[in-house]
């Protein structure tokens, strides 16, 4: 059962998941399971902890993308405090951000899933991984690094440092300025970044051509998407409303407040996972399964906002009927449409001309009892809400995190794998890394530990009609 | 003027006057001795065990902020046995409530987390206690937390030895102590306090602190020292 480190930090779920497939009386596939069996705890030991802590303590979910959790904390106890937060501050948030999304999704789709098309899904585990992608292709691997070393440098040049720059971000704003050198020099970065991230594209492209049919078993099935987007329907990341789309293109909602989340979200509880199951509520559980992260984000927006990313995105939307990209492969594309639109907008932020002004912070204390915190993280909406007692202590605390909004799509995905690819009562190494492909796709941060490049260690296990165990597969 | 004496210290002769202490004679020849709940300017206590030396012709350790320098000492302050006794007693003030470096305010300017680096403490050697004090939030300025209290006491000194107030004192015994306001009130609806801000410029960690600010930026560890200087005219 256990998959060491895999699904955890985001989920706040450390290390341990497992796969369960259910087979029919004649071999076949009935259903399969997508488990998460530890559980962290971080919304319960938070309670009693002064609220201006919560941005460093909840950044310590996660190691890969600790910016995300900063900025949704901070964002909800800019609500507690009940200031406006200077445009500055805003910028240089934002421009974290930017860098934050850039280094994630590049080291989602070169470290961890590029192994898979470049080098094969059936070709030796031992070789497909990073390592096996540098010997075979040096020049994508070089560009991989690159470009996220590109988005960490961002973060770095903020806060001062790459990995938990906790103190950085403060209610009400930022700490410290951005030096005209940093400037300068994450400036003079950004053409090379560009065109690293249209290689990826067009790498991408080519490999769509290549795998051809395998494609269409990887995960295609339709469901809700969720993101956030601008006032006039726009690709946004850090602010903005909640719009939701149906399988068929429709907006079923738009312009909703973030911070009521719970008023169209509902969260199902399954005795076989500890992760919750959060479900569209008007259409029901589990009916109003849900998608988020680049593709959802790219299905509702109707643009990006910037140039070269406009571009990609009306490509992406011809993939799909109605404008609607199904096949949870096409993560992949959307990520890497994503990574471009940053590099731009990182470029639009710094050259604003009110990037180095120096009124960064709005101090006040506590005005509010509750404070909500929304934005979109690299893996899709983040959602941060406390409440506190009188002194400012956190009396509750609710985190609704990426991987967790992408729940049921993990199971319908891998249920999907699992009726093409088992049949019988025997598993493959094959299946396993398919299995691990498509979870890959949808990004959940399985990255966390080194020893997770390309290869997690993953149980699988076949249960016949009786529910006998007939066969395991694994590794790690 | 007081009688001249003379010891030495890590084989270097020095002198030092009569009733000063080995910690005081050590730092005046610029012989680094670590404390932590030793406080310049005030009463000293030797209750941290850091500040420990050796003498020779006995047998024990002294603590160096509290034994006096008498004439001809041979002190060692630096051996395998005070390294070995030193690191003891920080791994059990981490052990004794929740230190968690990450997330606190005094994090890279606190004196016991930079004890533990320069004795090399890299994991506990016993259990640790998960202590569950409430965080005390009602003053407006500042933050008590006693989870991170190592119970020196430096801010019950202060109080009382400079501000004059005495608002802060310890309650029950051992491990259990616990630094309050009063007779144990929340610290804004404390009668005596004045607010002043010594206790928490004088704490070593993160336990008493200005709300809302790093300890980093805020931290002003020779205060009490230099309000002392001040007053003795100096």
């Amino acid at each position: 059962m256990v998959e060491e480190i895999v699904v955890n930090p985001v989920t706040r779920i450390e290390g341990h998941a497992k796969i369960t497939i259910h087979l029919n009386e004649d071999g076949s596939v009935r259903e399969a399971r997508f488990h998460v069996t530890d559980f962290r705890g971080f919304e319960k030991f938070c309670e009693g902890r002064p609220f201006y802590e919560m941005p460093s303590i909840t950044s310590r979910i996660c190691g890969i993308c600790p910016v995300s959790h900063l900025l949704a904390s901070a964002k909800a106890c800019d609500d507690l405090v009940a200031v406006e937060t200077p445009r500055t501050a805003v910028l240089l948030r934002r421009l974290m951000h930017m860098g934050q999304i850039i280094q994630s999704h590049a080291l989602s789709f070169f470290y961890l899933s590029s192994p898979d098309f470049l080098l094969g899904m059936d070709s030796d585990p031992s070789r497909r991984n990073i390592l096996g992608l540098a010997e075979k292709h040096p020049e994508i691997a070089k560009q991989g690094v690159w470009l996220r070393k590109f988005g960490q440098s961002i973060i770095e040049s903020l806060a001062g440092k790459r990995i938990h720059s906790s103190d950085w971000i403060v209610p009400g704003g930022v700490k410290t300025p951005l030096s005209k050198e940093k400037a300068e020099a994450i400036l003079s970065a950004i053409p090379k970044a560009v065109e690293t991230a249209l290689n990826a594209v067009t790498l991408f492209s080519k490999t769509l051509e290549s795998l051809g049919d395998n494609v269409g078993d990887f995960g295609d099935f339709p469901s809700y998407y969720m993101g956030l987007v601008t006032r006039d329907g726009g690709l946004e990341h850090y602010d903005g409303r909640i719009r939701i789309m149906s399988s068929d293109g429709k907006i079923v909602a738009d312009q909703l407040d973030p911070s009521k989340y719970f008023e169209y979200i509902g969260e199902a509880v399954e005795d076989w996972s500890y992760m919750k199951f959060p479900y569209y509520k008007p259409a029901g559980y589990p009916g109003g399964a849900y998608r988020v992260g680049p593709l959802a984000r790219l299905n509702v927006s109707s643009r990006c906002g910037t140039r070269i990313a406009d571009g990609l995105l009306k490509e992406f939307k011809k993939l799909g009927g109605n404008g609607v990209v199904q096949n949870t492969f096409m993560y992949h594309y959307a990520r890497l449409i994503e990574i471009v639109y940053c590099v731009e907008k990182a470029e639009e932020i710094l050259r604003d001309p009110e990037i180095f002004d120096m009124n960064i912070q709005a101090k006040a204390s506590l005005n509010r009892r509750e404070g909500t915190g929304v934005i979109e993280a690299p893996r899709g909406t983040l959602i941060h809400h406390y409440r506190v007692d009188e002194q400012g202590r956190i009396s509750w605390v609710n985190l609704i995190i990426a991987t967790v909004n992408n729940n049921l799509a993990f199971n319908r995905a891998v249920a999907q794998v699992a009726k093409k690819y088992v049949n019988g009562r025997t598993l493959s190494e094959g299946m396993l890394n398919r299995v691990e492909a498509v979870v890959r796709a949808l990004d959940p941060c399985l990255s966390c530990a080194t020893h997770a490049i390309g290869e997690m260690p993953l149980k699988i296990l076949l249960y016949d009609s009786e529910n006998n165990l007939v066969d395991e597969v694994g590794r790690g | 003027m007081s009688k001249p004496i003379e010891l030495t210290i890590d084989g270097r002769k020095v002198v030092a006057e009569e009733g000063e202490t080995i910690l005081k004679a050590a730092k005046k020849n610029g012989i680094y001795v670590p404390t932590l709940c030793y406080l310049e300017g005030v009463s000293s206590f030797g209750g941290c065990r850091l500040c420990m030396v050796e003498i020779k012709g006995s047998p024990r350790l002294f603590a160096s902020c509290i034994t006096p320098v008498a004439e001809g000492m041979e002190v060692l302050t630096d051996s395998e046995r005070l390294r070995r006794y030193r690191k003891w007693a920080v791994e059990l003030l981490l052990a004794e409530r929740p230190h968690v470096c990450s997330v606190c305010v005094a994090n890279g300017s606190c004196e016991l987390q930079q004890l533990a680096t320069e004795l090399g403490v890299d994991h506990l050697r016993v259990d640790r206690e998960w202590t569950d004090y409430e965080v005390d939030l009602t003053h407006e300025r500042f933050a008590y937390d006693p989870n991170r209290c190592i119970l020196c006491t430096r801010c019950i000194r202060v109080c009382d030895e400079v501000e004059g107030v005495h608002t802060l004192d310890l309650m029950l015994r051992g491990k259990n102590s616990k630094v309050v306001f009063d007779l144990d009130e929340n610290w804004g609806f404390s009668q005596s306090c004045t607010s002043c801000g010594k206790c928490s410029a004088a704490c070593p960690v993160g336990a008493l602190y200005v709300k809302g600010k790093p300890l980093s930026e805020v931290k002003k560890k020779d205060l009490v020292s230099f309000i002392m200087e001040r007053r003795s005219g100096k």
